[in-house]
């Protein structure tokens, strides 16, 4: 085993361990935690068994050096994670803007139907208006 | 068209997108209630800092007010919302920050009412004297957009980025259903387009925007540029559902015969969506 194997398989390890230790605080939400054991226990396999999988693996894909692949195989992983997290955010961007869209509604006909909304100058006709979207929306 | 549009028994509403305009917004509102005060005022507060909310509900206007920024395109889609459960049959943009005149108001609804009954009418600034000097990099930004647009909708749009817009029941139903995001107005003309709703320009003039939102500066311009049109590039193949069957058989914009009050929301509905299926099923439209 040389110094690069040695390396591999500590920081390979590190993570499988502290993706553990994150589930076990449950600071991870299942889905992603599965993602990331698998990838780190992958990386695991390979770099223990680097005469019976990477090696040859590299050698079929024309890699040069070896571990190059694992590089190669993390760089991937990530990749794919980051564009689900991209895919993640993107929705849950769109869901917090109809939240908060519907958290507006919400106060809005709360206070109308509390009769809280202050209306001095022509404020009838709005207050009117008001009470009538409250009826429309609970029958709509 | 068969059933004439009676405008003064049209449920009008006035779609006001405030961002810390205080001291604006007031204005705004007295301007719409001068103008054209059978229009109902929805200001939506898009999580201002300041007192917009207050300066609104003062003037007597009904406030949405959302608990941090959206964004125009967010705030603009909740008046949409609040238009499609008022069963409103017109809504109308006038930002909030004064930069469009209340004064037009009736002449987007003669528009509206009148050339071909669109679905959408806007006011261009470039359809004769914008009425204040545009920035030429805002020109030379709405020359692209309009000769892209223009080209993809076969139809001349002058002024592509003007949020002076108002629609018809379609246009409700469509923007509260889905509606861009960061900046809104170039995509959903083409959004428009794609569900077949047809756009009108009216010639209007505008007042230089207030200070208080500059939603474009010099160094984010770029940056507006090439996600905008990234936007219609990706808008054009992008699989939208389809609240609205605008076919050209059925008669787009026929307004519900007056029937008894109060049952007017559900028979439009029912009377632009023959198929009674409010989502077409994810089918963006028939390409050619």
């Amino acid at each position: 085993m040389d110094t690069v194997q040695a390396v591999a398989i500590l920081s390979t390890a590190l993570v499988l361990a502290l993706v553990l230790e994150l589930v076990r605080r449950r600071r991870l939400v299942e889905r992603y935690a599965l993602l990331w054991m698998v990838t780190a226990v992958a990386m695991l396999i390979l770099a223990l068994l680097r005469d019976d999988v990477l090696d040859p693996i590299a050698d079929l894909l024309g890699i040069a050096s070896p571990v190059n692949l694992l590089f190669l195989a993390g760089f991937a992983v990530i990749f794919v994670v980051v564009l689900n997290f991209t895919v993640a955010i993107s929705r849950l961007s769109e869901e917090t803007k109809i939240l908060a869209q519907e958290v507006g509604r919400l106060e809005q006909e709360l206070r109308a139907a509390r009769g809280e909304l202050p209306g001095p100058n022509g404020a009838d006709a709005a207050a009117g208006s008001a009470a009538e979207q409250v009826e429309r929306g609970e029958r709509g | 068209m068969a059933t004439s549009i009676d405008g003064s028994r049209l449920r009008k509403l006035a779609i006001v997108p405030a961002y810390n305009e205080a001291g604006m917004v007031g204005r705004v509102i007295r301007d719409i209630r001068r103008a054209a005060p059978d229009f109902d005022i929805v200001v939506i507060d898009d999580g201002s800092t300041d007192a917009t909310r207050q300066e609104a509900e003062a003037e007597g206007a009904v406030v949405i007010r959302h608990p941090f920024n959206l964004g125009i395109g967010g705030a603009v889609q909740s008046g949409y919302k609040y238009a499609l459960r008022g069963g409103y049959d017109v809504a109308v943009q006038v930002d909030g920050d004064g930069q469009h005149k209340p004064a037009h108001l009736h002449d987007l609804l003669a528009a509206l009412q009148t050339s071909g009954e669109p679905d959408m009418v806007y006011g261009s600034r470039f359809r004769g004297d914008p009425g204040y000097q545009v920035p030429l990099g805002r020109r030379i930004g709405n020359l692209i957009f309009s000769v892209v647009l223009s080209a993809i909708t076969r139809q001349r749009i002058t002024d592509p980025t003007s949020g002076f817009r108002m629609t018809n029941r379609r246009g409700i139903e469509l923007f509260a259903r889905d509606y861009p995001h960061d900046y809104p107005e170039v995509e959903a003309l083409l959004m428009l387009h794609a569900h077949r709703l047809r756009v009108h320009e009216v010639h209007v003039q505008m007042n230089a925007r207030g200070f208080g939102r500059s939603s474009i500066d010099y160094p984010r311009s770029a940056y507006y540029m090439v996600k905008v049109l990234l936007a219609l590039f990706v808008g054009l193949f992008r699989r939208r559902p389809t609240p609205v069957e605008a076919t050209g058989e059925d008669e787009p914009g026929v307004e519900p015969p007056a029937g008894p009050p109060g049952a007017a929301n559900g028979d439009s509905q029912a009377a632009g969506d023959p198929a009674g299926s409010p989502v077409g099923g994810g089918e963006p439209r028939a390409e050619g």
